[in-house]
């Protein structure tokens, strides 16, 4: 009985440790943040139009000057290095822009880019100008048609490792997966005014949660980052972060698999040294 | 040359060349302990446990690990986390354990403050005990550094830079200590150095004089008794074991140890699969990065406490490392400081009673206020419990005596 009371001062005692050290500690530094927003309600979007795929290709010859769209067999018009060096990152393929970005957040990009993507305090228009134009002159109709156009190229299928390539590469590198950013490093560092940090680890350093907010909307937890949001839909993201998973904690399910196991062994374990423990101590009690 | 028979069988071969019947006896079957005593007695044997196991899975990590601001966070995080079979298994055992030895070697030398273990004969293990503290604490700010992450190059950039402090020689010890004007390539291989070779063999020997030193004295037990350890052999030796109040150390105690051993295994490995955060500090899976602060930096947990007595004096960095030199000896001194000539149990030492759980209570508010941001009412409050630390100990003679002296001396 007396040995249960100590047992129960010093769980108290640590767990207020704890406490104190773990989640008092993490609360301070990362206050609470709003959940993600995967319908991107604040963006100026479709509206609500529906668009036509085969008015859409015609609209699709402004982008080609600068993007190429693989599926529909037109390949970049210069190399990446000249497209760094000409727009400070390399314009991504739009292959698969409607598969794994959102309609209503492509919509808006589309039309204005540095607002859409919240990096209008680094691109302001008069100073720095994005280099992606706007497509506002062009109206929701024809936006529409353009997206409607996209979805119908794009793949049914996508895999994680291709969603990361397409949507975050063109700035970060995950050397584990042997992914290298497409724009050169410093040219990058460069337009952005910051180093894209490499990405193999963030699973580790940052956790799912922050991840997953970060991504949806950066601005949230690094206020005044230049890292724009690149409005994943849910189900695109979710294939980010289980492909940074894959690389920074490979290892998860054998982790996961493996606990059981051996807490399960060391239970038993645990029963016998008291069957021991009582066995050895009738002689002397 | 001595005369040898003929062995039957190799236990007898070996005690005739190497006395292993009698080694047998003074260190196992005949080495005594009291009969009186709860599973706190049995965090010794944790801490001898833990620490074999952070050998263990520490030599596992040095086939793979690269010494070399280079390549030592990759080594760590790709090869030995993703690639190596199971490397991601030893890095966490070697990861948790690091931290939860702390855990254990708290509550061990509070279960000395507690029931006076450290006085009347016991001073050298206390000692001793003491040395092995400030050798696994240097283990483990070494190991820390290793990974090269953000927090391993921060945190020995801050701490480092406190012996800058020193009056007269303190810009040159940086200096000496780095191996370089800042931490750097150098820094790291003579860390690594410490931590497995020099550190560890220094732990392995005080961890043995430890155990030397528990030998005349004898450990404590849950009343305080006195006990005539001979009387009470020969008691036990002609087989009144009920009657007797000691047990040997083989294998009576250590069936009790080896049964807290396991329920403690079953704890630390629920954190090692499940909850290694607090141990792993995610900040730590970022490269080390000199352009880049990271926006909190702190020590790992265990070292809260004395970094907050030192941050406590925010307005006078010199008291402040003054204050930090006084609480890491502090310690050492329990023995000399406790001026009541009896051992007994805390709670049967009135004031000094108060005085243990104001400790404990002090250095949980340093060690949490250690973590947080040193703003507004946190830098007072961390003043606050700094001077209440150091007035503690100022006080620790006084009230020790007057309990002595209420007592009557008995
Ligand atoms: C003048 C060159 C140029 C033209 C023309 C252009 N873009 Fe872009 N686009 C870029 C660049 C550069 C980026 C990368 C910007 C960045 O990441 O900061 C980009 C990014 C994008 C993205 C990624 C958005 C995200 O959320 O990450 C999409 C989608 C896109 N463009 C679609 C289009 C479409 C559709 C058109 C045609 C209507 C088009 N672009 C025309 C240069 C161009
Ligand atoms: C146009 C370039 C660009 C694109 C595209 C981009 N990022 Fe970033 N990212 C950056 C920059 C620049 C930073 C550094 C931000 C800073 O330090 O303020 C960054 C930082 C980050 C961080 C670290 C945040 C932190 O807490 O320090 C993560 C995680 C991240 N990006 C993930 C992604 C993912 C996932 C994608 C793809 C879905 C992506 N990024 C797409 C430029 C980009
Ligand atoms: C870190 C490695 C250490 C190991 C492996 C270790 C091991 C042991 C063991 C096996 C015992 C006997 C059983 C017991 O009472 O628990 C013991 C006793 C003791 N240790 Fe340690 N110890 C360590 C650190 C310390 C520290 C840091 C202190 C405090 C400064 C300390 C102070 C004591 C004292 C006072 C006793 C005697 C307890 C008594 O008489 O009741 N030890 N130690």
């Amino acid at each position: 009985m007396r040995e249960l009371k100590i047992l129960l001062i010093v769980i108290i005692f640590t767990g207020i440790t704890y406490w104190g050290v773990e989640p008092l500690a993490h609360s301070v530094f990362h206050p609470h943040t709003p959940d993600a927003d995967y319908t991107f309600k604040d963006v100026d979007g479709l509206n609500g139009v529906k668009g036509d795929a085969s008015k859409g290709a015609e609209i699709a010859t402004n982008c080609i000057g600068c993007h190429s769209i693989k599926s529909a067999g037109f390949e970049a018009p210069m190399s990446a290095n000249d497209a760094a060096a000409t727009y400070g990152v390399v314009p991504p393929d739009l292959s698969t822009a409607a598969k794994i970005y959102d309609h209503n957040y492509l919509a808006a990009f589309i039309k204005n880019p540095a607002v859409a993507s919240k990096v209008a305090h680094k691109f302001d228009g008069v100073n720095k100008v994005h280099p992606m134009p706007g497509y506002d002159y062009l109206g929701n109709e024809a936006i529409a048609d353009l997206i409607a156009y996209l979805g119908s190229i794009a793949p049914k299928d996508i895999s994680a490792k291709a969603v990361f390539e397409d949507a975050c590469s063109r700035c970060h590198s995950m050397k584990y997966a042997k992914i290298s950013s497409t724009t050169q490093v410093d040219v990058v560092s460069k337009y952005m005014g910051s180093t894209p940090p490499d990405l193999s680890m963030m699973i580790r350093s940052r956790g799912d949660e922050y991840l997953h907010k970060f991504i949806n909307d950066p601005q949230k937890l690094l206020h005044g980052t230049s890292m724009p949001r690149v409005g994943l839909t849910k189900e695109s993201e979710e294939k980010v972060v289980e492909f940074m998973t894959q690389t920074g904690d490979s290892k998860k399910d054998e982790r996961e698999s493996l606990g059981p196991k051996v807490l399960m062994y060391l239970a038993i374990l645990a029963v016998f040294a008291y069957l021991w423990k009582v066995k050895i101590w009738r002689e002397v009690h | 040359m001595a005369h040898f028979k003929e062995a039957n069988g190799v236990g007898e071969w070996l005690d005739q060349r190497l006395a292993t019947g009698t080694l047998t006896k003074v260190l196992m079957t005949e080495y005594w302990i009291p009969k009186n005593i709860n599973f706190l007695w049995a965090m010794g044997m944790v801490l001898a446990f833990t620490f074999k196991i952070l050998v263990i899975s520490g030599i596992f990590l040095l086939m793979y690990y690269k010494p070399d601001v280079n390549l030592a966070f990759d080594s760590v995080n790709y090869t030995i986390m993703q690639e190596v079979e199971y490397g991601w298994l030893f890095r966490h055992v070697h990861g948790v354990a690091a931290s939860v030895v702390f855990l254990v070697i708290y509550i061990h030398m509070l279960v000395g403050i507690y029931y006076g273990s450290y006085k009347r004969g016991r001073e050298m293990i206390w000692i001793s005990g003491m040395l092995l503290f400030v050798t696994f604490s240097a283990e483990a700010f070494s190991g820390y550094m290793l990974p090269w992450g953000q927090m391993s190059y921060w945190a020995a950039q801050v701490i480092t830079n406190l012996f800058g402090g020193i009056p007269l020689i303190g810009s040159e010890l940086v200096i000496w200590i780095r191996g370089n004007f800042v931490v750097a390539d150098a820094t790291l291989t003579r860390f690594f150095m410490l931590h497995v070779l020099l550190l560890p063999l220094a732990i392995m020997m005080i961890i043995v004089l430890h155990f030397y030193s528990l030998r005349i004295p004898h450990v404590n037990n849950q009343e305080c008794e006195e006990l005539d350890f001979d009387k009470e052999a020969e008691k036990y030796k002609k087989g009144d074991k009920k009657g007797a109040k000691i047990i040997p150390f083989w294998p009576v105690f250590m069936a009790k140890d080896v049964f807290v051993v396991a329920v403690f295994m079953i704890f630390f490995f629920y954190l090692v699969f499940y909850h290694y955060n607090f141990a792993m500090d995610p900040v730590n899976f970022d490269q080390a990065n000199p352009m880049k602060t990271p926006a909190h930096i702190y020590p790992e947990w265990y070292f809260l406490w004395s970094y907050e007595v030192l941050r406590g004096f925010f307005f006078s960095s010199d008291l402040g490392l003054a204050a930090f030199g006084v609480a890491n000896i502090i310690f050492f001194l329990m023995p000399f400081l406790d001026k009541d000539k009896t051992v007994k149990p805390a709670h049967k030492r009135p004031m000094f009673f108060i005085w243990f759980w104001l400790l404990i209570i002090d250095m949980i508010v340093l060690t949490v206020y250690g973590k947080l941001p040193p703003t507004g009412p946190n830098a007072w409050i961390g003043f606050v419990a700094s001077v209440v630390f150091l007035v503690l100990f100022v006080l620790l003679p006084i009230i020790t005596k007057i309990d002595f002296n209420k007592a009557g001396g008995k």
